[in-house]
């Protein structure tokens, strides 16, 4: 019995004076700054920065090799957290939200073919532009669902892609992976936003979707400072954001959407709010 | 007999019984020919003509733009109705010709005829560029480019490709009982071109009547016509290269970086015409088949002919259409409509009805391998169809992913139903623009 | 625009092959060996296999929407796991013990890494080996093969294997009688566990296989070949203590693990060369375990140590591609 504690007890002694000693002798000098600001990071190595993984960034930024202000997820708390280790006074980007710029779901959007094959929006771009007669809107298949890394993006049961924009943090993962660019940056506070990608002309849009923008002015009518209309299109300009909201109402289409609570309410793809508190 | 075949591939039921002992018929004009300016791999064709503009038959209608590029040819006689984008097969709107028939289909007076015994290589080699001839096994690459091999590269062996191991396809072996006189006319011209002896045909042992009427026609001339086992995808080239001569490929190299140039038996007849008729490549044979046409036929058409008047020669539908494909069911492209027009590279049009399309939802992957033991090219597909899913695509390129001829083997013997090859040419297709930005 | 049409990548046609098939073709190969099981050891037998299939096939579906997935059970997959469970315990296991075992092989051993595709280890290997660590009395209390037409009472009884290991251990010899029993090894006439008996039953159920190309012959061979070749050398050394090669190759779970676990698709390599090496290691352990080893048998132990490699050679045994050559 003895012989066996004294053993046992004797190795591990051995390795952990040997363990001491290797850490002492093969320590790797750390700037104490990188270990702190990786602390107030996200941690969730979406690569939006630019830098491989948050660690990549947290190095960058003590070496000052990267501008404190690329962490679009952290957005102002890791900001602040950042300026403070490192002493400085950091200039704010203004936060983003990702919006899906289409409401063309399966039962609003019409098909030009059933597709089969790969559950991925680009393999199905590939083949004859998409299966849906729209060249701009949601494909559906949820690419950026997949690329999401704050798990901000679900699929609604008519297969459109829409955003929480609470747990959105701006990192544009799925804009870089949309075909058909349908998703938009746009300012948080901005909560008024024009729902559609396509620039076809009124007529043709009619003809296969039921809630596309037809180009018919009405909404810059009503609100001229807060809208333009581009090739059938229309977009708010989110300086005026606020007088925007007035023409919500207006539109013949309702395709502005206001989301000043969210996914616009009483809309029906609105994400089930399955974490309601 | 000694039958050669590769390494890899499988054996699909050929399904060739539709059509394989139609005689080959014309079919009649249409009330309007569409013919698109691309129709080859390379840059597309500039249209030269306008509407309102008469053109004959053979008349170039748009001119080749680079060396890679062929001209396209008016393919009947008769008024430019329109210059505007149509359907094409790609799936897309694309610029095209519309073209209606006057009924003369008279040919451009200006075409002459060529003894190629008269002609050097060079001149015949123009010949054929202007002529527009493109592989016609489904690939359309431009032959005058394929015939002309940089200065250092040694060819010594050509081989004719009359595999087509596409199941349901059947225009090849008919060309080869009907036409074969063209095609070994075409077959000695080519070998002139390259100045080498050896001509290898290379014939899938499913085609015995073929084989027999080749080898004993091509034995004055000292062309060889090698049977091959059944085996897809024989008629790929570095497949049927490998049948035929053993020799392989070297990766990311073409077929010259072994000394071979192969062409299609098609393409031979189209360069026969080309030559001593002095006439451009305006009409193919194309087979019309499948379950879901009552009739299936080997047609002659014209370029641009809209796949509704070839159902029609055919008589028409049998059932509602759920797939239109324009070539093989390996390969084929699948059609949004059939408005749109066959070209140069359509070997076949091929109709399946709901009840015909395999349907099941993909499975996961259980690692049986099978798809790597039919890869001809011996790759792991699923490895690197996995990592295509994570756009891992550094790790899909070291698993040599560029290299795929996406013949489809994998995806067909895969018992989860998984789309591997469309993963396979998603990821491809990450590789290429990533080699774009460094 | 016919908005009817299907459209899609190529290929437009496929082969019919699918996994359920696959999983069908198997759990038919070892319908001979469950059969003589049922005759050597009656009723208990039957128990053991059905508490272990359906088991096995409950828990699948339990997890299935636990995990709110769809129902994978169709498959046939767990099925699979739960007839070769069955046949990797003792005929008289209490039903507990099978239950358990069938619990362990579906939720430790599959279900818990996401399902069929995407477990390391053959699950029902998992399960025996869990059982066989945490019930060493249980797993090994072997019954004497009492068939249907004799009508005497089961009596526990130590398998071939077992018997040789004491033997060996006690007086440093084999047991006398050791070459006796061939033919019976052969028919399946000895103590085991349920599908380890039957020699001819288990090969005719993987010739079957072979024949069906569900799977190929790389691994049974490499692993039954190394098995017996490494078993003839110590053979050859010293007869009087180490058995003959035929005695490794009908006793224990040689052939059941050759044709029917090693192969296992979703832990075992994709290319035919890591096939060979796959099959390779599991024999050396195998052999190695069984005349050295702690342990009577070491069927299980070796495959389940190989498919934690599988990853390995994988990464290291590719095909070589076409047009590979010596590049000027």
């Amino acid at each position: 019995m003895l012989a066996a504690v004294l053993s046992l007890g004797g190795i591990g002694l051995v390795a952990a004076t040997a363990l001491g000693i290797a850490a002492k002798k093969f320590a790797v000098e750390v700037d104490p700054r990188e270990l702190e600001i990786l602390d107030v990071l996200p941690g969730a190595n979406c690569g939006a920065c630019g830098y491989p993984g948050c660690s990549g960034f947290a190095k960058g930024v003590a070496e000052g090799k990267a501008a404190p202000n690329l962490c679009t997820p952290g957005g102002i708390e890791t900001l602040e957290g950042i300026a403070r280790i490192l002493g400085i006074e950091a200039a704010a980007v203004e936060p983003k939200v990702a919006v899906v710029a289409c409401q063309g779901d399966n039962a609003k959007a019409r098909v030009k073919y059933k597709y089969l094959g790969l559950t991925d929006c680009n393999a199905a771009q590939k083949i004859a532009d998409g299966p849906k007669n729209c060249p701009a809107g949601c494909l559906g298949l949820g690419s950026c669902e997949m690329a999401c890394p704050f798990g901000a993006i679900e699929m609604t049961s008519e297969n459109l892609a829409v955003i929480n924009r609470d747990k959105c943090t701006g990192c544009e993962k799925c804009v870089a992976v949309c075909p058909r660019q349908v998703i938009k940056m746009t300012p948080r506070k901005s909560t008024t936003h024009v729902l559609c990608n396509s620039t076809d002309k009124g007529a043709k849009i009619r003809s296969y979707c039921d809630i596309g923008c037809i180009g018919c002015h009405i909404c810059k009518k009503t609100v001229p400072e807060a809208y333009a209309v581009e090739t059938f299109l229309a977009k708010v300009d989110y300086e005026h954001d606020e007088e925007a909201a007035l023409a919500i109402e207006k539109c013949p289409t309702k395709c502005i959407r206001d989301f000043s609570s969210g996914y616009p309410e009483g809309s029906s793809f609105a994400p089930p709010r399955n974490d309601a508190a | 007999m000694d039958v050669k075949t590769f390494a890899g591939g499988l054996h699909p039921p050929d399904s060739k019984e539709y059509a394989k002992d139609k005689v080959i018929e014309r079919c009649p004009l249409p009330d309007e020919l569409v013919i698109p300016a691309a129709q080859h791999i390379g840059a597309p064709a500039e249209i030269c003509v306008a509407a309102g503009d008469l053109v004959k038959k053979g008349q170039v209608i748009a001119t080749a733009k680079g060396f890679v590029s062929v001209p396209i040819h008016a393919s009947t006689s008769g008024e430019v109705i329109a210059v505007e984008p149509r359907l094409h097969p790609m799936g897309k709107l694309l610029p095209a010709v519309v073209i209606k028939p006057d009924g003369e289909d008279q040919w451009d007076e200006s075409l002459q005829q060529q003894d190629p015994d008269q002609l050097d290589a060079d001149a015949l080699k123009k010949l054929i560029g202007q002529a527009g001839i493109v592989g016609m096994g489904g690939a359309t690459f431009p032959a005058h480019v394929k015939l002309s091999p940089p200065e250092g590269k040694k060819i010594d062996t050509l081989i004719l490709n009359g595999v087509e191991c596409e199941p349901y396809l059947t225009a090849d072996h008919r060309m080869m009982l009907e036409e074969s006189e063209r095609i070994i006319d075409g077959i000695k011209i080519v070998r002139k071109v390259l100045g080498l002896e050896t001509a290898i045909i290379g014939i899938e042992i499913n085609k015995p009547d073929a084989i027999e009427k080749l080898a004993k026609e091509c034995a004055p001339h000292n062309i060889k016509v090698q049977p091959l086992k059944v085996q897809y995808p024989q008629g790929a080239e570095k497949q049927l290269i490998d049948a035929c001569t053993g020799r392989q490929v070297p990766t990311g190299g073409l077929p010259m970086d072994c000394g071979v140039v192969v062409q299609n038996v098609g393409t031979c007849a189209a360069i026969s015409d080309a030559i001593r008729l002095g006439r451009p490549l305006v009409e193919r044979v194309a087979t019309v088949t499948g379950p879901g046409i009552r009739n299936p036929k080997n047609l002659l058409i014209a370029v641009g002919t809209p796949l509704k008047h070839m159902l029609d020669q055919c008589d028409g539908l049998d059932g509602k259409p759920a797939k239109i494909i324009m070539g093989g069911p390996m390969m084929g492209q699948t059609q949004l409509s059939l408005d749109v027009p066959a070209i140069r590279g359509t070997s076949g049009l091929l109709i399946f009805r709901e009840q015909d399309l395999p349907r099941k939802n993909a499975g996961p992957c259980i690692r049986c391998g099978r798809c790597i033991s039919v890869c001809p090219i011996h790759l792991q597909p699923t490895t690197i169809a996995a990592y295509a899913r994570l756009d891992r695509v550094d790790e899909a390129e070291s698993y040599n992913a560029l290299d795929c001829i996406e013949c489809g083997c994998c995806t067909y013997i895969c018992p989860a139903t998984l789309p591997l090859v469309q993963s396979i040419r998603h990821i491809k297709g990450g590789i290429m623009a990533k080699r774009r930005k460094i | 625009m016919d908005n009817t049409l299907y459209l899609s990548s190529s290929p437009h046609i496929h082969s019919g092959e699918t996994t359920e098939r696959i999983m069908r073709l198997v759990i038919y190969a070892l319908l001979p060996a469950a059969a003589v099981s049922l005759y050597f050891f009656g009723l208990p037998a039957l128990k053991t296999l059905l508490i272990c299939t359906l088991g096995c096939i409950a828990f699948e579906a339990l997890a299935n929407k636990l995990m709110k997935q769809p129902l994978t059970v169709k498959d046939g997959s767990g099925a699979l796991t739960g007839i070769l469970l069955a046949l990797n315990m003792p005929a008289s296991s209490a039903w507990w013990l099978s239950l358990l075992g069938a619990a362990v092989a579906i939720l430790i051993g599959k279900m818990i890494y996401g399902g069929l595709g995407y477990n390391p280890f053959n699950p029902a290997l998992v399960a025996r080996v869990v059982l066989l660590i945490s019930f060493p009395v249980q797993m090994t209390s072997w019954t004497a093969p009492a068939p249907l037409t004799t009508g005497i009472d089961a009596v526990t009884a130590a398998t071939p294997l077992g018997e040789m290991k004491m033997s060996v251990m006690l007086t440093g010899k084999l047991p006398e009688n050791l070459n006796s029993g061939m033919l019976d090894y052969f028919t399946g006439n000895m103590a085991g566990c349920l599908g380890e008996v039957s020699a001819i039953a288990l090969l005719a159920g993987g010739l079957f296989l072979i024949y069906k190309k569900v799977i190929t012959w790389h691994i049974p061979v490499s692993f039954i070949g190394t098995t017996l070749g490494v078993g003839a050398i110590f053979w050859l050394v010293d007869a009087s203590k180490y058995p003959n090669p035929l005695f490794h190759l009908l006793t224990g779970g040689l052939i059941l693990g050759a044709f029917f676990m090693a192969t296992d698709m979703v832990t075992s390599p994709v290319t035919y060369q890591g096939m060979l090496i796959f099959g390779f290691g599991c024999g050396l352990l195998t052999i190695l375990i069984r005349l050295f080893g702690g342990y009577p048998e070491g069927v299980s132990f070796a495959i389940l140590l190989m498919n934690a490699a599988t990853p390995l050679i994988d990464r290291y045994c590719r095909p070589k591609i076409y047009g590979q050559v010596e590049k000027a």
